[in-house]
C-alpha cells in the first residue's frame, strides 16, 4: 500500500537526522537507546557540526554505535572512552567530540576515565545512559542499580551486604570543578524528552564554546533485563528510579545550575 | 657545546636523550604518568613539548595514557607513551586494542625489578613482556633496545618514522641504568612535527571524504582473521628490513657471546679482558628484540663451540637464541634476576669457566 502512495505530495515534517546512517539498529523493543541516539543526532544536525564530530562508541549495548552515527567514529575498550576522546581532542581541537557510554562502561569499569576527564576540564561531550544493569551481558548488578534491585547478579536484591550502595554519578561529578555542564535528564514523556534533547544541545554548546568538560545522564528503560513491558518499565523510571536518580541541571557554565527540572 | 662538525652535544641522562630524540623524531603528543626510574620523560615532555607547540598531558594511569593515545593515533598523530615495568603490564590492554584498531605509537619501558612491584634497580626481565607481549590477540610490537644514551636518543628519534612505515606499536626497550646514566650525546636537530594526514585519521572534517571508523570490533570470524593477515603482513614487511645487530670481537670465535641493552655494555668489556686470557669471543649484540637476528646467530651457531647468553633476568632471551641455534651448538646461559648488576669482572669469570678454562688464582 505504501508503495502506492506518492509522497511528492507530501511535505516532510519528520525525517531521519542526516547525522543517523540507515543501519538498522540492534536494540530491544521499548529499549530507549534509540531514543537518545536520534536526539544526539538531531543536535548535531541543528548545530551543523557532522563534518566535525568524532564520536567515541563504548562496550555494552551500544558498542555499535559507530555504526549509527553518520561521523568519524573511534570504537574504544570497556570505560576508557573519556581517554580516547583527549586523545582525538587534544589532537584534533577543532572536532566536536562525544563519548556515547552507558552505565556499566561509564560508571563501574570507565569511573577513574570520566572523573579525570572532568577533573582536565576537557573539551568533550559525555553520554552517559543510565538503565541501572549491565544491558548486553544480560542483567547483571551495575554501580547503578538500585538498592533492593534483583538482578542476575543480585537475585535476593542489592543491598549493603550484596553489592553495596548506589552510585550517583551527576552528584560525584558535580564537586568536581573543570566541569561545564552536567544535568539528568528522562525520556518518558514528550516534555521531558524536549527537556532531555535541550541538555544535549546546551552540553554541545559548552563544547563549542570551550567552556570544559559536558556530561548529560540519560535514565533509560531496559524493559529486557528489568523483566517488564515498555510501560511499565517508563513507570519504573518515573516512580522509583528517579527517586534514587533526580532528573535536574547540576552544574550551568552560563550561570543557572542546580535548578530541579 | 658544538663538535667539529658542528653538530650539538651535551651531556644528558638516558631518559632526557630519550625524551628529546622523540621531539627530534617529531612526537608531538605525549601521554605520561610517573613511575621510577622514568619520571625525567615525561618531566622533560611537560617542559620542553610546549616549545614545539606538542602537548603533554598527564593521564590519571597508564591505561588512561595507552587510550589516550589510541585516540591521539586515531587522530592522525603518532603518540608516545612512557613507564616502566608494572606500568607496562597496565598498558598491554591498550596495546592489543592499538594492535587490533591497526594504530602506531611509540612505548618506552626502563625496565626495573619484578615481578609485582619489585623495585627501582635494572633489570631485563620484561624481554617476554616486550617481545611477546602486546596484550591478548595475536600482534606484537616492533622492540628495539639501545645499550647507550647516544642510541636511546637515535632510536626515540627513529621509531616514530619506524611506527609510521609499518602502522605497528614500537616498544624502546631499556632498564634503570640506561634511564638514568649521562653521557654526551650529539643531539639531532628538532624535525618538523609528524603529519596528521593519514588514510585511517578521523577529525580533521568529512570535506572531500567518506567518514572513518576506526575500530577492533570484527564479530565476523573471517572479517577478523584478515585483519590479523594485515597485520601480518606489515610485521612480515618489518621482520625483513628492521633486523639490526651489532657484533664486536673476535673474527674466528671459539664462543660466541649474545647480550642486549646494559649487559651487551658490560659483556663488551668482558670479551675483551677474555681475549687477553686467551678467550677467541665475539659479542653480537641485538638491537632490534623484535624483529630478532636468528639468521646472524645461526651463521655463527655453525662456526663457534658454544654460544653464552648473558641477561638482566633468569633467561628469557636465550629462548630467541635457542630457537636461531637449532641444536647447531651448546647454548649456555648465565643471568641474574631482580636488580643486581652482573660485572665486567663476574661476566668474565663466566666467560672463563664457560670456555672451560680454570683461572690460575
Amino acid at each position: 500500500m505504501l508503495d502506492d502512495l506518492d509522497l511528492t505530495e507530501y511535505e516532510p515534517v519528520y525525517t531521519r537526522p542526516e547525522s543517523f546512517t540507515d543501519t538498522i539498529m540492534r536494540y530491544c523493543p521499548g529499549c530507549t537507546h534509540g531514543l537518545a541516539h536520534r536526539l544526539v543526532a538531531e543536535v548535531l544536525d541543528e548545530l551543523g557540526v557532522r563534518e566535525r564530530t568524532v564520536c567515541i562508541a563504548s562496550v555494552g549495548c551500544s558498542v555499535y554505535t559507530y555504526e549509527y552515527f553518520n561521523c568519524d567514529c573511534v570504537q574504544a575498550a570497556h570505560g576508557r572512552a573519556p581517554a580516547v576522546a583527549t586523545g582525538v581532542k587534544r589532537v584534533r581541537p577543532d572536532s566536536v567530540v562525544f563519548t556515547y557510554q552507558g552505565d556499566g562502561d561509564l560508571a563501574s569499569i570507565g569511573l577513574a576515565e570520566v572523573v579525570h576527564a572532568a577533573a582536565r576540564a576537557e573539551n568533550i561531550t559525555v553520554i552517559f545512559v543510565n538503565n541501572a544493569v549491565f544491558g548486553m551481558t544480560q542483567g547483571q548488578m551495575a554501580p547503578t542499580t538500585l538498592p533492593g534491585q534483583v538482578t542476575t547478579t543480585t537475585p535476593r536484591g542489592r543491598s549493603r551486604e550484596e553489592g553495596g550502595y548506589t552510585l550517583r554519578v551527576c552528584e560525584l561529578l558535580s564537586q568536581v570543578e573543570g566541569v561545564a555542564y552536567l544535568a539528568r535528564r528522562v525520556l518518558t514523556s514528550p516534555g521531558r524528552v524536549r527537556a532531555a534533547k535541550n541538555a544535549l544541545r546546551l552540553a554541545f554548546e559548552a563544547q563549542l564554546e570551550g567552556a570544559g568538560f559536558s556530561l548529560v545522564e540519560l535514565l533509560s528503560a531496559c524493559p529486557t533485563w528489568w523483566h517488564m513491558t515498555w510501560r511499565e518499565a517508563f513507570d519504573w523510571i518515573d516512580q522509583t528510579m528517579t527517586r534514587y536518580f533526580p532528573p535536574g541541571e547540576f552544574v550551568n557554565w552560563r550561570g543557572c545550575g542546580q535548578a530541579k527540572e | 657545546m658544538e663538535d667539529r662538525s658542528g653538530a650539538t652535544r651535551k651531556l644528558m641522562s638516558g631518559n632526557e636523550a630519550c625524551a628529546e630524540g622523540a621531539i627530534a623524531g617529531g612526537c608531538r603528543f605525549f601521554f605520561g604518568y610517573p613511575i621510577t626510574p622514568q619520571n625525567a620523560i615525561p618531566e622533560y615532555m611537560a617542559e620542553h613539548l610546549p616549545e614545539v607547540g606538542g602537548v603533554y598531558v598527564q593521564a590519571e594511569s597508564e591505561v588512561a595514557a595507552t587510550y589516550m593515545m589510541l585516540g591521539a593515533a586515531a587522530a592522525g598523530t603518532i603518540p608516545m607513551t612512557s613507564s616502566s615495568s608494572p606500568g607496562i603490564s597496565l598498558m598491554q590492554e591498550g596495546l592489543s586494542y592499538m594492535l587490533g584498531c591497526e594504530l602506531p605509537c611509540v612505548v618506552v619501558n626502563m625496565v626495573r625489578g619484578g615481578p609485582g612491584l619489585g623495585n627501582i634497580a635494572p633489570s631485563q626481565s620484561d624481554y617476554w613482556l616486550a617481545t611477546r607481549g602486546a596484550g591478548h590477540g595475536d600482534g606484537r610490537c616492533l622492540t628495539f633496545a639501545p645499550y647507550s644514551v647516544q642510541e636511546l636518543h637515535d632510536w626515540s628519534a627513529e621509531a616514530f618514522q619506524v611506527a609510521a612505515r609499518y602502522r605497528l606499536p614500537v616498544m624502546i626497550l631499556g632498564d634503570a641504568v640506561l634511564a638514568q646514566m649521562m653521557e654526551p650525546v650529539r643531539l639531532r636537530p628538532r624535525g618538523e612535527a609528524m603529519s596528521l594526514d593519514r588514510e585511517w585519521a578521523v577529525g580533521g572534517g568529512l570535506k572531500g571524504r567518506e567518514r572513518r571508523i576506526v575500530n577492533s570490533l570484527w564479530v565476523v570470524p573471517e572479517v577478523m582473521e584478515q585483519v590479523n593477515l594485515r597485520m601480518k603482513a606489515r610485521f612480515d614487511q618489518a621482520e625483513a628490513e628492521m633486523v639490526r645487530f651489532e657484533e664486536v670481537g673476535d673474527e674466528e670465535p671459539e664462543m660466541l657471546v649474545v647480550a642486549y641493552g646494559s649487559m651487551a655494555r658490560v659483556a663488551e668489556t668482558a670479551i675483551g679482558w677474555a681475549a687477553d686470557e686467551g678467550i677467541r669471543a665475539r659479542l653480537l649484540r641485538p638491537i632490534s628484540l623484535v624483529p630478532f637476528p636468528y639468521a646472524a646467530i645461526r651463521v655463527w651457531a655453525e662456526r663457534v663451540r658454544l654460544v653464552l647468553v648473558l641477561e638482566l633476568s633468569l633467561g628469557q632471551m636465550v629462548e630467541d637464541v635457542r630457537l636461531a641455534v637449532e641444536g647447531r651448538c651448546p647454548v649456555e646461559f648465565y643471568g641474574r634476576a631482580g636488580g643486581p648488576l652482573i660485572t665486567p669482572e663476574d661476566t668474565l669469570s663466566v666467560i672463563l669457566s664457560m670456555a672451560g678454562v680454570r683461572r690460575m688464582l
